[in-house]
């Protein structure tokens, strides 16, 4: 058994799809944020794994197809952004002072509870680029000397679960303009967010593909002079 | 043939995204190198948005299934967070609501704000 499955190239994707499917059905049936197909899928396949004794390089043989489409599927995000270019034109001013208040609502927030918590200097680099697009954070904890794999690991958390509490979030605290909606999540939860912001609409999905950006390119700049403080 | 030609011009912009990373040493990704390209593609009509539509709007609509590789690669780097795991989700969790319900309170405030300014502006006319 465990000899096919490492052979096998289609096993990784299949599970992984199989996983998602248990996760639309499980959203289906009760309504709860924690029933994420996304989060349901990683779950599921780590759980596949760890019972068959099956590594993540085995895994990761088939399933790196399907991380393979990610960086067109991002090249794609102009397309609902180009479509909704004129909301885009007329809420302008709106939509970059949301970005830049959340870009430093970020950084502030992490320096505070990282003194709290009184984690080392490295520890807060590590740390800073937390709401950005994986591909960017790696970018800038390297150049600040963070440690790239629990940054990558922060980066994914962070999406996973922004993804998981949006619809909640916005409807407790009245986000309600689907613009607002759409900034505050590619803000706070980059590309993976975003997957959730497509899901809600075409306006949330554009604004949130437009915030990747934006706030990704800000990070950069801001973590590098808050790099300073701690 | 409509899909095969529309994910070449897809994979054909996502390479010139990954030749200009190669060439400009700033930590900006070949996909947003890439979404600014296109944007800039579809604007001009070089790349009319319908010949890439139905393409894009199918790797848009599966983009969640393929953050499933990522997440699953938390098993390996768990050792490495296992000591600071818990303040480490406590930051995770206080940060990301905070910054998601900041910026969305922010842009809507702006946002009612313009559109009460243009309603006056519209009344004094």
């Amino acid at each position: 058994m465990k000899e096919i499955i490492s052979n096998s190239l289609f096993f990784g994707v299949g599970i992984s799809l199989l996983g998602y499917e248990i996760g639309l059905l499980l959203k289906k049936k009760w309504k709860l944020a924690i029933f994420n197909p996304l989060l349901i899928s990683i779950i599921f396949v780590i759980g596949m794994l760890s019972v068959f004794d099956i590594g993540y390089e085995t895994y990761e043989e088939g399933a790196k197809y399907l991380s393979y489409l990610l960086t067109p599927a991002t090249v794609c995000l102009a397309i609902p952004l180009y479509e909704q270019m004129e909301l885009l034109k007329q809420h302008k001013k709106a939509i970059f002072i949301g970005i830049i208040s959340g870009v430093l609502t970020s950084l502030v927030s992490v320096l505070l509870l990282c003194a709290l918590f009184q984690f080392t200097h490295e520890q807060y680099v590590t740390l800073l680029p937390k709401s950005i697009t994986t591909a960017i954070g790696m970018g800038v904890s390297k150049e600040l000397g963070g440690i790239v794999t629990i940054t990558v690991a922060v980066i994914i958390i962070t999406g996973v679960l922004g993804n998981m509490i949006a619809e909640t979030v916005c409807k407790v605290f009245r986000i309600t303009h689907p613009v607002a909606k759409g900034i505050a999540i590619g803000t706070s939860a980059h590309a993976v967010g975003t997957a959730k912001a497509l899901e809600m609409g075409e306006i949330e999905g554009a604004m949130s593909s437009l915030s990747i950006a934006v706030s990704g390119l800000l990070t950069v700049i801001g973590a590098s002079i808050f790099t300073n403080f701690m | 043939m409509k899909y095969v030609r529309q994910f070449g011009i897809i994979l054909a912009v996502t390479f010139i995204g990954e030749v200009l990373k190669l060439c400009i040493p700033l930590p900006i990704p070949a996909s947003i190198y890439g979404l600014v390209i296109m944007l800039g593609l579809m604007m001009t009509k070089i790349v009319p948005v319908k010949s890439v539509k139905d393409a894009g709007s199918f790797l848009i609509e599966i983009m969640s299934l393929m953050f499933i590789p990522a997440g699953v690669g938390l098993m390996i780097s768990w050792n490495e967070i296992s000591d600071i795991w818990l303040p480490l989700v406590l930051i995770i969790i206080i940060t990301t609501v905070v910054v998601m319900v900041v910026t969305g309170r922010v842009t809507q405030r702006v946002i009612s704000q313009d559109n009460k300014k243009e309603l006056g502006n519209q009344k004094r006319r």
